[in-house]
């Protein structure tokens, strides 16, 4: 039970950074499907950071190293969609979908490299991290947390803030509603964006990281991350665009995705004798049938996916 | 003269796409020159030559024959991606409508043992309902396509590795082989085999892909169907207002779609080439990759033919690399900026014709300024 408590916040956290990160994207009216490829780039920045931190840096220091690296990771790729979205006009979806298919490429092909220079038999795409991720962890009474859900939830709270209270939340969110309306008022709409999706790959690249030091203690950067950039998606939608019920979105789905986890654990799961696919299946199952339910009154933002044209005033 | 060339569609889309193949190129020249310098060149020039690799003309036929044998499905990956595009839909599900096709095929060819036209069949009807499902949600439930699909992926991964567990071999990950436990289902040959010096796994996939590709031309660009189908693409009140059964077109399309990325799958495994891993962990590229050669193509199912054997051969080139120095994910890369530069296309040929516009506009003035001046004189 501890353990399913454990791993339902960890992947919460996770599911709920890259979500919130999503958020940000379309609210500024840029759709961002590359969130998967995102993360694996901001996994491999925090892993690299991991790597080569100094062994006795203090824990303050590597949390701090991991955070700032899978971030501006994360961001840099981003800039991939920013520049092909905003300046070019380019079909979010085929770009995005590029990202994804890149972010894997690219990270297998510098750890490999990484790991054959160090020593040329090694031709695996792993990076280990077991010490450096001691670091993270904080023992709660018989639960072990770790600082990034701290940080989901300070990031929860910080985006509600600037989405809802800031004038640069609403600036944001009127260039994804209205954007020829925002720009008479004078809002610089492409400016706008690039603020969006920069975000986005903030706490997508956070997220990345998160997730690879959830529960295991290397990654084998050919697997990306398995779809979660894609799940945070159907959370995203799910919650609405709103980060309240993104939050709730994230549990539940966070819940479902342990469960295949420590499944085993349970008596009655056990008892039921389901393969372990099943288990595997269960949140994408469950998020399809929710957004079934959900997508008929759709609250995206209106004018997500078309690109900015001053000329259409 | 120039100029009219340059103004043509059809020239411009393959002005782009020779623009983007150049420039993925070059950027994976680039990453491969930051990774080790010294076998830079010859990585690339592997991945460029594939089975020019061997130095003698039978190996290369056999393995241009390889290349052949992965192109077809390719290609049907391809053709399901832009027929969904052409209607307005973006079908990143090919990659699950395959995975449920493999399902398909292989289980009714291993553990039900039916000849290869009925494991066909079956492929083509399980990724139809597989696209059918992603149609159904968005005609009726308003779920975007692009999600309902991604979720689809993985929903069909696992489900076909449970499937395929019942027929695989007792010490290996893999199904059973074929041509051991069920000859009857392996795709004929029809002596095409013997073109490619002997090689077993060449068989009428080929031929069959290409025909499919000819008639989804025919069925997009001449039919009423096809007419009735892009409409609704365009806009789903318009089709509506004139008549047209928007939902019942949105539904056909994905499933149309989805039974070529099945059909696909069938005509990959039923070959031999390959045996489905039931341990895989992540969906299989096939689909895409499909996207790619769909967006490099022109989304014109006939450039579609092209691009694919393109893209299937960087894919299999990248086997040929320095192992020791680089990985054949190169090729991945590579493939991946491609379609990120597909992303551009439609914006260089916009500023493309405004600038070819402007400086006919211009000499339209130079003349008629020149010509009021003679007239003046």
């Amino acid at each position: 039970m501890v353990l399913l408590v454990q791993y339902t916040l960890i992947f919460a956290s996770v599911l709920l950074l890259v979500a919130l990160g999503g958020c940000f994207s379309e609210h500024s009216g840029v759709i961002n499907i590359g969130l998967e490829g995102i993360m694996v780039m901001g996994a491999l920045g925090g892993a690299l950071a991991m790597k080569y931190m100094p062994a006795g840096c203090g824990s303050v220091l590597m949390v701090l190293a991991v955070v700032l690296c899978s971030m501006a990771a994360g961001c840099l790729f981003s800039l991939l969609l920013a520049v092909a979205a905003v300046n070019f006009n380019a079909d979010q979806t085929i770009v995005g979908t590029a990202m994804n298919m890149l972010g894997t490429a690219a990270a297998t092909m510098i750890v490999k490299a990484i790991n054959t220079v160090e020593n040329p038999d090694n031709v695996s795409s792993t990076i280990q991290y077991f010490d450096q991720k001691k670091a993270f962890q904080i023992s709660l009474g018989g639960i072990e947390l770790n600082w990034f859900m701290l940080l989901a939830v300070i990031a929860l709270a910080v985006s509600f803030v600037v989405l809802y209270r800031t004038r640069f939340g609403l600036r944001l969110q009127a260039c994804g509603e209205h954007p020829q309306a925002a720009d008479s008022v004078g809002i610089d709409v492409y400016k706008m964006r690039y603020a969006g999706v920069l975000l986005s790959g903030l706490l997508g690249g956070l997220g990345g990281v998160v997730y690879i030091t959830a529960g295991v203690s290397e990654w084998k950067f050919e697997n990306g991350v398995a779809g979660f950039g894609f799940l945070s998606l159907a959370v995203m939608i799910f919650g609405q665009w709103k980060p309240q019920r993104i939050a709730l979105a994230a549990l539940l789905f966070g819940l479902f995705r342990a469960l295949s986890n420590v499944y085993t654990g349970f008596d009655f799961l056990v008892a039921l004798n389901l393969p372990s696919p099943v288990y595997n299946m269960l949140p994408y199952i469950i998020s399809l049938i929710v957004l079934a339910f959900t997508s008929k009154k759709s609250r995206a933002p209106k004018a997500e996916g078309i690109p900015y044209d001053k000329g259409s005033r | 003269m120039k100029n009219s060339l340059l103004k043509k569609d059809g020239f411009q889309t393959l002005l782009a796409s020779v623009m983007c193949i150049l420039v993925g190129l070059l950027v994976g020249y680039i990453a491969l020159l930051l990774i080790n310098p010294g076998g830079a060149w010859t990585a690339i020039s592997a991945i460029i030559k594939n089975f020019f690799y061997y130095p003698s003309g039978a190996a290369r036929l056999r393995y241009l024959g390889n290349t052949l044998v992965k192109t077809a499905p390719l290609l049907l990956c391809s053709l399901s991606v832009l027929f969904a595009y052409k209607v307005g839909l973006f079908n990143i599900g090919a990659a699950g409508q395959f995975v449920v096709g493999a399902g398909a095929s292989l289980y009714c060819a291993l553990g039900l043992g039916l000849p290869w036209y009925v494991c066909l069949l079956a492929a083509i009807l399980a990724g139809a309902i597989a696209g059918a499902i992603s149609g159904v949600l968005k005609a009726y439930c308003n779920v975007n396509e692009v999600i309902s699909c991604i979720m689809l992926n993985w929903i069909s991964l696992y489900g076909v590795n449970m499937l395929l567990n019942l027929v695989k071999e007792e010490t290996s990950p893999y199904t059973k082989n074929l041509k051991n436990v069920n000859p009857g289902a392996l795709l004929p040959s029809l002596g095409l085999g013997e073109l490619f010096s002997g090689s077993q796994y060449v068989t009428i996939a080929i031929p069959i892909a290409i025909v499919m590709a000819v008639l989804i031309w025919v069925v997009l660009s001449k039919t009423k169907l096809g007419y009735e189908l892009k409409a609704t693409g365009n806009n789903k009140n318009a089709a509506k207002y004139a008549g047209m059964q928007e939902n019942r077109n949105l539904i056909l399309t994905m499933a149309i779609a989805g039974g070529l990325a099945g059909m696909a799958a069938a005509l990959l495994y039923l070959t031999g080439f390959e045996q489905w891993s039931c341990s895989q962990s992540s969906v299989p590229g096939m689909g895409f990759n499909g996207i790619a050669a769909a967006f490099l193509g022109g989304l014109n199912p006939i450039g579609a033919i092209f691009s694919s054997y393109f893209i299937q051969h960087i894919t299999a080139g990248g086997a040929y690399v320095d192992k020791t120095m680089y990985c054949a994910q190169v090729s991945d890369f590579i493939s991946s900026i491609i379609i990120y530069l597909c992303g551009f296309v439609l914006f260089v040929k916009l500023s493309l014709n405004n600038r070819i516009a402007r400086s006919e506009e211009k000499k339209a003035t130079k003349q008629a300024g020149s010509s009021e001046k003679g007239g003046k004189k």
